[in-house]
């Protein structure tokens, strides 16, 4: 079978006895959020990375942290897609669900594979968690089960079995049963289990007992499937031909904060976070907060408005301003930022994006704060905004992100999103002395007798100096009232104003000098671009390059600029039939195209608080295609 | 400016070049005159001095300082400033807000100021008023304030700016008049030398929209009898005689004692470890009692950025860890 970025389903033809090899596996474990399937997920995860596979996950958790127990509300998913070649995304449907309880199976069948490997948890099964879940009659009775490969196993009862000699209580031993099913996914996906072992023994390395009646479920897993022959066969992945190189998997929110570090390090920079907690954006301040040893300075403020005020003042002193967020909070700080570009000095502002309106459905992931980044201020405010498309990618977005601050001295918007947030994948590491440079200039002291001139600007990029309190002879007032251009002094002047404004877009503009060209994948002229922006890159990538196999003349390629916009992308679209946009909002990027550029941008929009399904875009694309011959 | 190695500056020294627009005879420009002075008096360096505001008329501050200075947005001059604090401890960090900007709109920066003890010092110019916006009532505003938005009569009931500060836990709590110069002055001062917040409320004649909101007791004729002066370590005194002064009962209600009982007045100590009593004078009737201006509480205590500073300073001290570390950490491997 040769790797092309499709699931096929485990093949079940025959049942001989022996190690079968795949080329890739998708697996769901799905339970309560209580269950620890996010933990099981994770650590299924790093062995297999560990192992040389390609990997991509995707974690998807109710929003409540604890929702009722055996209840549709409170189910916790975690799918990882694992392969022997380079894949884009975690993958559509599984190939094997393991499901702790009703309520889990009920949320997640629909999306097995015919023939799929289905593990239930046959303690949970009783009339009350049927019932929790809504089901009137057992599942396991009524055929809607059949032609699943059904396992059932008492994971509670065996467990317990397992650790009849433990000093926890049944309570403490019931929540390693998830150990028991990962050791049984271990043996039949012949995985390595020293990686957990390490791995449990230092997460937990305070309580000896929980280490070692963990370990023990896991081993008892692995035993029970191997010796019970509940399956025929087991599975193994060969390791995907990767570039050479040092990799590590990393999750979006982390490589996002590593590519700010790098940048401050290489830039000679320090780095300010300014924040508040929200979904799910928490783990950049989590991330940055533990980064103080790099000479990060991180607040946690009262509100989203102090958070970025705060960045702001930081970056007014000479550090680098950060403030991380969430759609709900860049609506909060929108003020500010708008002062921050009235005072032109560099400012980040991270947006992982939620499912909204409003408080929308936090944990699940959408696209839909373009519009507000590129227009949710009062006045004409513009701000570059750019975009992470993938987990390593997110790294050279921050990297890029604090070059583009510092250089122009403008705030910038970065857009990632929960599924980048929280999804991971191998990540080839940078060589750290080859990164671009940073050049980060602050105005040098001034000369007596020589009046400061806080907005006298560089010919180029248009930005002002970046003139530090604290340093002689550039005492100077800046604020959100406007300036006339040089002084710096308040200005009501109408000619002033317009050319305030219109540098102030100039200097955004600017940026596109300094992108490198737009790669697509495929050929520079067809029927079809694919053009596409953020997390969906993944989907999309799969769904063209099968595709192209196929012999349709589709390429696609992805935007990180959105303002300015590349300068070679309308010549790009100019050279297809047709050019199509899938997003994970209505259209937003697409309308911003087809008003720039006046060109027929034919929107794929999706908003369902998921990912798009490689599957569904190849589907619509082949559609598109019909159309355009 | 003189050649000498530390040349002093002069208040002079502290102008900037830009005209002075506020309304002829507003408060403004007497404490702009007092903070000048003061600033002098301190030897502050232009250089090191920052000067940030929120929106109003007072905001505008800044501009007519020859220091740094940041005119920011309405009410978020405390969390800016706590930025510039943060990412600078060294530099002198001034905020001026009104009672608008302080009270109402940055109502949540002014109390996380004061509860983490960030070390900037506000000078709140309280004139009982919107001034900028031409003239509706604060969130200071005595209860039936008639203004173009509370033609009846505001039912808002007011904030004591102080008894708010305190609640915050404030390390440095004053109060100043906009015409008692000298005073406002050494408020000025005392606050420069406080290690965390410090807070001056500043009571302000805005005498377009609240013109003689505080001379019932401000006027030449009036001030000895009902000013109360606060002083460090000394009875509670008050009356041009100083014959008549503050008590407080059991409860921390106060009375005014005269005659025999003068000796019952309350000394004064702002550096008490209990709030009470200047909460007590704080939130005391205006009208039945003499109005306290000094200093309401003084409280030593580590400011926020020291401690963030420390533990910034002592990672980095400690640090082994290059960038490559940071990133080829965790379970990493090679593909060959
Ligand atoms: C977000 C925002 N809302 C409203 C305003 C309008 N505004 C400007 S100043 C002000 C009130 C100022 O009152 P105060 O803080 O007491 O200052 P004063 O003018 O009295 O010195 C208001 C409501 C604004 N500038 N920004
Ligand atoms: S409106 Fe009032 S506070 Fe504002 S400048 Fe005029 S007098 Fe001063
Ligand atoms: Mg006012």
């Amino acid at each position: 079978m040769t790797g092309t970025d499709t699931t096929n389903g485990l093949t079940t033809s025959t049942l001989e006895s022996g190690i079968q090899e795949l080329d890739q596996v998708v697996i769901r474990f799905a339970g309560d959020s209580g269950d620890g399937m996010q933990l099981t997920g994770d650590q299924f995860t790093r062995t297999t990375a560990l192992m040389g596979n390609d990997i991509a996950t995707f974690p998807d958790f109710p929003a409540e942290i604890r929702a009722p127990a055996g209840t549709l509300p409170g189910v916790s998913a975690f799918q990882l897609r694992f392969s022997s070649f380079d894949i884009h995304t975690p993958g559509d449907a599984p190939d094997v669900l393991v499901a702790m309880n009703p309520a889990a199976l009920k949320a997640h069948i629909g999306q097995l594979k015919k023939n799929g490997i289905l593990l239930l948890n046959t303690a949970s099964f009783k009339p009350l968690d049927l019932k929790k879940a809504t089901y009137t009659v057992d599942p396991r009775t009524d055929g809607s089960l059949d032609g699943y490969r059904v396992i059932e196993i008492d994971l509670t009862a065996r467990t317990r079995e397992a650790l009849t000699e433990s000093d926890l209580d049944n309570r403490g031993k019931d929540r390693c049963k998830n150990m028991y099913a990962l050791g049984i996914l271990y043996w039949l996906f012949q995985r390595e289990v020293e990686p957990t072992q390490k791995a449990l023994a230092l997460k937990f390395a305070k309580k000896p007992a929980i280490v070692e009646a963990n370990l023990k479920a896991m081993a008892a897993g692995h035993a029970y499937a191997e010796t019970v022959e509940i399956f025929q066969v087991s599975y193994t992945v060969a390791p995907a031909k990767m570039p050479a190189g040092t990799y590590r998997n990393i999750m979006g929110n982390q490589a996002l904060c590593l590519g700010l570090v790098a940048a401050s390090n290489q830039g000679n920079v320090p780095l300010f976070l300014g924040s508040y907690p929200i979904t799910p954006a928490s783990d950049v301040l989590h991330q940055l907060s533990g980064y103080k040893n790099h000479g990060v300075v991180t607040f946690q403020a009262e509100d989203e408005i102090a958070a970025v005020c705060a960045a702001i003042g930081a970056s007014y002193t000479g550090r680098l301003g950060i403030t991380s967020t969430s759609g709900p909070g860049v609506a909060l700080k929108a003020e500010a930022i708008g002062l921050a570009i009235m005072a032109e000095l560099p400012l980040i502002v991270l947006n992982i994006q939620r499912a909204g309106p409003s408080t929308g459905m936090p944990t699940k992931t959408q696209q839909a704060d373009l519009l507000q980044a590129m227009y949710g201020r009062n006045g004409e405010s513009p701000m570059v905004v750019i975009a992470c498309s993938t987990a390593a990618d997110a790294f050279e977005v921050g990297y890029e992100a604090v070059r583009i601050a510092t250089k122009y001295m403008v705030p910038v918007m970065v857009l990632s999103d929960g599924y980048i947030a929280n999804g991971s994948e191998p990540w080839k590491l940078p060589d750290v002395d080859a990164l671009p440079k940073i050049e980060v200039n602050y105005a040098p002291e001034g000369k007596p007798d020589e009046k400061f001139k806080p907005y006298e600007r560089n010919p180029e990029t248009l930005a002002r100096p970046w003139a530090k309190p604290g340093t002689k002879g550039l005492v100077h007032r800046i604020g959100g009232l406007e300036k006339q251009d040089i002084t710096g002094n308040i200005s009501y002047d109408p000619d002033n104003h317009q050319h305030m404004i219109d540098t102030r877009a100039d200097k955004v503009a600017r940026v596109a000098n300094d992108l490198p060209p737009l790669v697509p994948i495929g050929e520079k002229s067809g029927d079809v671009l694919v053009l596409g922006w953020g997390s969906p890159r993944g989907a999309i990538t799969a769904a063209v390059t099968r595709l192209q196999e196929q012999g349709h003349k589709i390429s696609c390629a992805f935007l990180r600029h959105l303002n300015p916009l590349p300068n070679d992308l309308e010549a790009l679209m100019r050279s297809f039939k047709k050019v199509v946009l899938p997003e994970l909002n209505k259209g937003q990027l697409a309308s911003m195209l087809r008003a720039k550029y006046l060109i027929d941008v034919k929107s794929y929009s999706q908003v369902n608080g998921q990912p798009f399904q490689s599957h569904a875009v190849e589907d619509y694309m082949r559609n598109v295609l019909q159309e355009v011959k | 400016m003189s050649s000498v190695e530390h040349p002093k500056l002069t208040k002079k020294d502290f102008k900037s070049d830009q005209d002075v627009r506020w309304c002829p005879g507003c408060g403004d420009y007497a404490i702009l005159n007092s903070v000048q002075t003061a600033f002098a008096d301190l030897g502050k360096k232009l250089h090191e001095t920052v000067i940030i505001s929120g929106i109003g008329c007072s905001s505008r501050f800044p501009y007519y300082m020859d220091t740094y200075g940041f005119h920011t947005i309405h009410g978020r001059a405390p969390a800016l400033a706590t930025g510039v604090k943060l990412s600078n401890p060294e530099l002198d960090v001034w905020v001026v807000t009104g009672d608008g900007d302080a009270m109402s709109i940055g109502g949540n920066h002014f109390i996380h100021t004061m509860r983490r003890n960030v070390g900037l010092k506000i000078l709140l110019f309280n004139n009982r008023i919107y001034g900028l916006t031409k003239g509706q009532f604060s969130p200071t505003s005595p209860q039936g304030k008639v203004t173009k938005s509370s033609p009846l009569g505001s039912v808002d009931y007011p904030f004591a700016p102080i008894a708010l500060a305190l609640g915050a836990g404030g390390t440095f709590v004053a109060r100043a008049v906009d015409i008692l110069g000298p005073h406002l002055q050494s408020m000025v001062k005392q606050a420069d030398s406080h290690n965390g917040t410090s807070m001056i409320e500043i009571y302000q004649n805005c005498n377009i929209f609240n013109d003689g909101a505080f001379t019932g007791f401000t006027d030449k004729g009036a001030r000895d009898e009902r000013i109360l002066y606060l002083e460090h370590q000394k009875p509670l005194l008050f009356g041009a005689n100083k014959d008549k002064g503050i008590a407080f009962d059991a409860h921390f209600r106060p009375f005014i004692v005269e005659g025999d009982d003068l000796g019952k007045a309350y000394v004064w100590d702002e550096t008490s470890d209990t709030p009470a009593p200047a909460m007590a004078l704080a939130t005391m009737d205006e009208e039945v009692f003499p109005v306290p201006i000094g200093v309401f509480r003084r409280q030593d205590k580590p400011n926020f950025e020291y401690a963030v500073k420390q533990q910034v300073e002592t990672a980095v001290a400690n640090n082994k860890q290059s960038i490559k570390d940071l990133i080829y950490a965790g379970e990493i491997w090679d593909v060959k």
